[in-house]
């Protein structure tokens, strides 16, 4: 075990990195799913669409992914809006969320997996930006590849400024309120629908900076997608529902649980590890995940 | 109807639709009619737990893939018949799904879904890993020569087509009688309002899991003839997407509430599906199914026979539940209350 200490390190460090990034990838559903009570399981395939809009514009125009991501931020909002729009008329206004809801997402994801293939076809995509070709930083024998550095940074300054608004501004409080009594709400003379409509729009804009951080860590092709739904509901879980700072701790867990599994068990087991841990998680803890 | 007689009846139009496959004496005729009864089986099953009781699972094909597993594993240590590796898949699956409803069906129906989603790829790291089944390179199974079956002499793809067409006889009439027994009513009282329901002493989680078990049960059925059927099993494409998108497609573009919904839709959508992947391609059905589906649970959520039923204004056996506008609201306040959190 000694003499692999540094491999251990560098899995560590790696795992962390990823975790910062898987943040990000979570910070939407921990709005959607956590707070607004609503089982968004086509999160992941917005995300592929963000990467794909990453891609497109750098391959054209050379820009950056993640300044691409930041201009998308308006348009996924706007997407976001429309799809609860459409989900609360036809859904929840209704009262049928719970089975129907959840195809109408598994559908969209569906949908957006199928035209992305028909579009782009099943090879992977990569994006071009100065870190990532960069060779890695090494401090000790700690290698720390600039690729998932910038990721994992801006997703933290994104993370954190989602719990700014969520906690300082009277909107964000606004939404934090919607998950606790909307009835409530109504009586304050706020419409809870309009609230959360503005929140839906959210999680889903923070698809166009995940996206662009995910074609920047790995090459991306349409079906990937199906990968993250795992990861995002096991952290979702893992770190308690609906809090940022639990997200953030959920995602290093996953991230690091992950990389050390890749490292010493072979990559082809990663997948599982998400899922094993959601199951684990689900099964011990099952009054843990309801809140308190 | 007698539950008995409408099984001999099922059985008598499966024997019926193999004499008119017979027929037309074509192999494709066969080679097409195995996955739409294929998927009558599947969309049949997904309907015991999710029509029946309201619980969404997105894991149909780590179930069926379990089934088609099972047929691999035993034909590379000890081939068995396939009416064998129907039972011994209906036993691994049914145990799969027991196991999985078990560990989270306690909790909000969200969270089953979302565990099925995480079993199917759970199971396909396994058979990635696993070589002695094919790894991820996938595994060839030799389809056997013909075979005689009380007499007849068949072709392989006519003995698969047979046995098919009888599981689906047999999966709908288990699905018609669970309807009319008292299990069926007390699955409607969880879909209708579990809380309810479980306050009216009603066994919910027993419920659910004989539901689970037995809707995973006859996935994995469907799912065992499969190897023989393609030639060829590899983990992408067994615990595909697109079954279990078919299998939530078809109950709910037929209609969730009875046996004929997710018989109509399979049949239909799995008809269309072979007629647009032979004339235009495979991407393009998939993504008529998924439109299909969306369009359906917006305009239309009680599909194809909520759209016929009012033409008969049949009253008496046919049982129209109420709107499900009631517990679903009830549910949802009961299960955003638990969650109420602050940070």
């Amino acid at each position: 075990m000694f003499e692999s200490a540094d491999l251990l390190m560098n899995a560590l460090v790696a795992g962390l990195l990823l975790g910062g990034f898987y943040a990000a990838v979570t910070a939407g559903i921990s709005i959607s799913f956590g707070i607004l009570d609503i089982v968004n399981i086509a999160h992941p395939a917005f995300i592929i669409v963000g990467s794909y809009i990453a891609y497109i514009v750098n391959a054209h125009f050379g820009l950056d992914p993640i300044l691409v991501g930041i201009l998308g931020l308006p348009a996924f909002y706007a997407l976001g809006a429309l799809v609860y729009q459409v989900y609360y008329v036809s859904f929840e206004r209704r009262g049928q969320e719970a089975l129907r809801g959840l195809a109408f997402f598994f559908g969209l994801l569906f949908i957006t997996e199928v035209v992305l293939i028909l579009v782009f076809g099943v090879d992977y995509r990569y994006v071009s930006a100065p870190y990532i070709d960069m060779p890695p930083i090494s401090i000790g024998f700690v290698q720390l590849p600039m690729r998932m550095v910038v990721p994992c940074v801006m997703s933290l300054v994104m993370l954190a400024v989602l719990q700014l608004f969520l906690t300082r501004t009277f909107l964000g409080r606004a939404i934090m309120a919607v998950a606790q009594d909307q009835l409530a709400l109504r009586l304050m003379a706020a419409d809870p629908i309009k609230i959360k409509r503005v929140a839906f729009g959210i999680s889903i804009a923070t698809c166009a900076m995940a996206g662009a951080f995910l074609i920047i860590i790995q090459p991306v092709e349409p079906s990937i997608g199906r990968d993250y739904i795992g990861r995002v509901f096991a952290i979702c879980v893992l770190g308690g529902l609906g809090s940022l700072p639990g997200t953030l701790i959920g995602a290093m867990l996953l991230g690091v649980v992950e990389s050390l599994t890749a490292t010493f068990y072979g990559p082809s087991w990663a997948p599982a590890v998400a899922f094993g841990l959601l199951l684990l998680t689900l099964a011990v803890r099952p009054a843990g995940l309801l809140g308190r | 109807m007698r539950s008995s007689v409408f099984l001999a009846i099922a059985v008598a139009v499966a024997g019926l639709t193999f004499a008119g496959a017979r027929v037309a004496g074509n192999d494709y005729v066969f080679f097409a009619g195995y996955t739409v009864l294929q998927f009558v089986v599947l969309a049949t099953a997904w309907n015991i737990l999710g029509g029946y009781c309201g619980y969404v699972n997105f894991g149909t094909a780590a179930f069926f893939a379990l089934g088609a597993y099972t047929s691999v594993f035993f034909h590379k240590t000890y081939p068995l018949p396939i009416p064998v590796l129907f039972a011994v898949a209906a036993v691994v699956s049914g145990v799969v799904g027991l196991g999985t409803g078990y560990l989270t069906l306690r909790l909000r129906g969200a969270f089953f879904s979302i565990a099925t989603l995480a079993l199917a790829v759970v199971l396909q790291t396994f058979v990635v890993n696993w070589s002695y089944v094919g790894g991820s390179r996938g595994a060839y199974v030799i389809r056997p020569g013909d075979v005689d079956v009380f007499g007849f002499h068949l072709e392989y793809i006519q003995y698969l087509f047979l046995l098919m067409a009888l599981l689906a006889a047999a999966s709908v009439a288990i699905a018609r009688a669970i309807e009319r027994s008292k299990l069926g009513y007390g699955f409607a009282t969880i879909r209708d309002d579990e809380l309810a329901a479980e306050a009216s002493g009603v066994p919910t989680l027993k419920l659910k899991l004989v539901a689970t078990t037995l809707s995973g049960a006859l996935m994995g059925m469907a799912g065992a003839p499969f190897p023989y059927y393609i030639g060829y099993v590899e983990p992408a494409s067994t615990f595909g997407l697109p079954y279990a998108v078919n299998a939530i497609a078809m109950p709910l573009i037929g209609g969730t509430t009875t046996w004929i919904g997710p018989l109509v839709g399979s049949i239909l959508l799995g008809t269309l599906q072979q007629i647009v992947t032979v004339t235009i391609s495979s991407e393009v059905n998939l993504l008529l199914v998924g439109v299909l589906l969306v369009a359906f649970v917006i305009v239309a959520p009680k599909g194809l026979v909520g759209l016929v039923q009012p033409l008969f204004h049949k009253t008496g056996r046919t049982w129209t539940r109420p709107s499900s506008k009631s517990r679903d609201s009830a549910s949802a306040s009961a299960a955003s209350s638990p969650s109420t959190k602050s940070t």
